[in-house]
């Protein structure tokens, strides 16, 4: 048989498939009222501080559940179920990110009457930031030991937030770091970010955090009613 | 390097396409990357060239066409590309007409655009 060349239009989306696990979740959430936040930093910038810290405040009101998402190990799940939250952990095996389908596949383990599911990302401030896991709010994290330069060097991760926490801000008095800078340039290249400036040890902007949380989920849960 | 990731996305679509098309071989893939969309074009090439062995596209070219990132002013109609993202034209102030009302129309894409296949026949 004699061979003939032709040319397919395809235009298809390569993350299609990643987006449409994302949005089932994404709609399995808001039937449950959850409000799921999905974490990106690179490692040790504070997800996991910053989580206790929130879990332990919210808890007191809501109910609250965390995935933790890490390369290997049980350690950040473990440290969530110390404080009596539940904690499930999702070791990636290598890879550098969460996927819609790594979260579907544990879904069903979700009690359907949490009020926030945290999803902690891998700690990793490129990759996780191209793959929707069906969450309702993105927050980008950067504490002060990073340096002020770091939104317009990872843009993806702030554009696509819509929360940037800075985290640390106990260390500020002993780092050159410009607060001013780092927020401006983070709103340059996403004008609708909201920004909080938070700290683990001293507990500034925790409540904030908090408070933002609560009206997010009651606007939300008023908005699907 | 999550352009594997995205790479074995890719073949997915790749394997899926070719069949409905009754294809022996792909022997081009064609795809389109923004400069926003986190893929770098040097990583996604080498993934896709590792990827590719002993699929239906084993011996296949890749073409990427890269996507500018550009805005488009809601105000006065304007549109504006942007070079990146320290270029002075990536804002969200119309440099024409000094409103904030800016949306972002492209440079997030990640698509595979076309194949060139052989069929028998």
């Amino acid at each position: 048989m004699e061979k003939s060349k032709k040319e397919v239009l395809v235009l298809e989306d390569i993350l299609g498939s990643n987006k449409k696990i994302a949005s089932s979740i994404r709609k399995k959430l808001d039937e449950k009222g959850i409000l799921a936040v999905n974490l990106l930093s690179s490692p040790g910038s504070g997800k996991t501080s910053l989580l206790e810290k929130i879990g332990m405040r919210l808890n007191q009101r809501y109910r609250i559940g965390v995935i933790e998402g890490d390369v290997e190990t049980e350690r950040d799940a473990e440290r969530i179920r110390k404080l009596g939250l539940p904690a499930w952990q999702i070791t990636t095996h290598g890879a550098c990110h969460l996927e819609a389908r790594m979260l579907a596949r544990i879904f069903d383990q979700i009690p359907a009457d949490l009020d926030f599911l945290f999803i902690e990302n891998v700690g990793n401030l490129v990759c996780p930031a191209s793959f929707d896991l069906g969450e309702t709010l993105r927050f980008v994290l950067l504490s002060v030991p990073e340096g002020d330069d770091k939104p317009k060097k990872y843009p993806e991760a702030f554009i696509t937030s819509q929360v940037f926490v800075l985290t640390k801000g106990d260390l500020l008095p002993y780092l050159p770091f410009d607060v001013e800078r780092v927020v401006r340039e983070a709103l340059e290249i996403n004008p609708k970010l909201k920004v909080f400036k938070t700290s683990a040890v001293s507990g500034e902007g925790i409540e904030e955090l908090c408070s933002f949380l609560e009206s997010e989920l009651k606007q939300r849960r008023a908005k699907n009613a | 390097m999550h352009e594997m990731s995205i790479v074995a996305e890719l073949f997915t679509i790749i394997e899926e396409q070719a069949r409905q098309a009754g294809a022996k071989k792909v022997t081009k893939v064609l795809v389109l990357i923004g400069e926003l969309s986190g893929v770098v074009p040097e990583l996604f090439r080498s993934a896709f060239h590792s990827y590719k062995k002993g699929t239906i596209a084993d011996r296949a070219k890749l073409e990427m066409k890269i996507i500018k990132i550009k805005f488009k002013c809601h105000n006065c109609g304007k549109e504006i590309t942007a070079k990146n993202l320290m270029d002075k034209s990536f804002s969200y102030v119309c440099p024409f007409c000094g409103s904030k009302e800016m949306e972002l129309t492209s440079g997030r894409e990640l698509y595979l655009e076309k194949l060139e296949i052989e069929t028998e026949g």
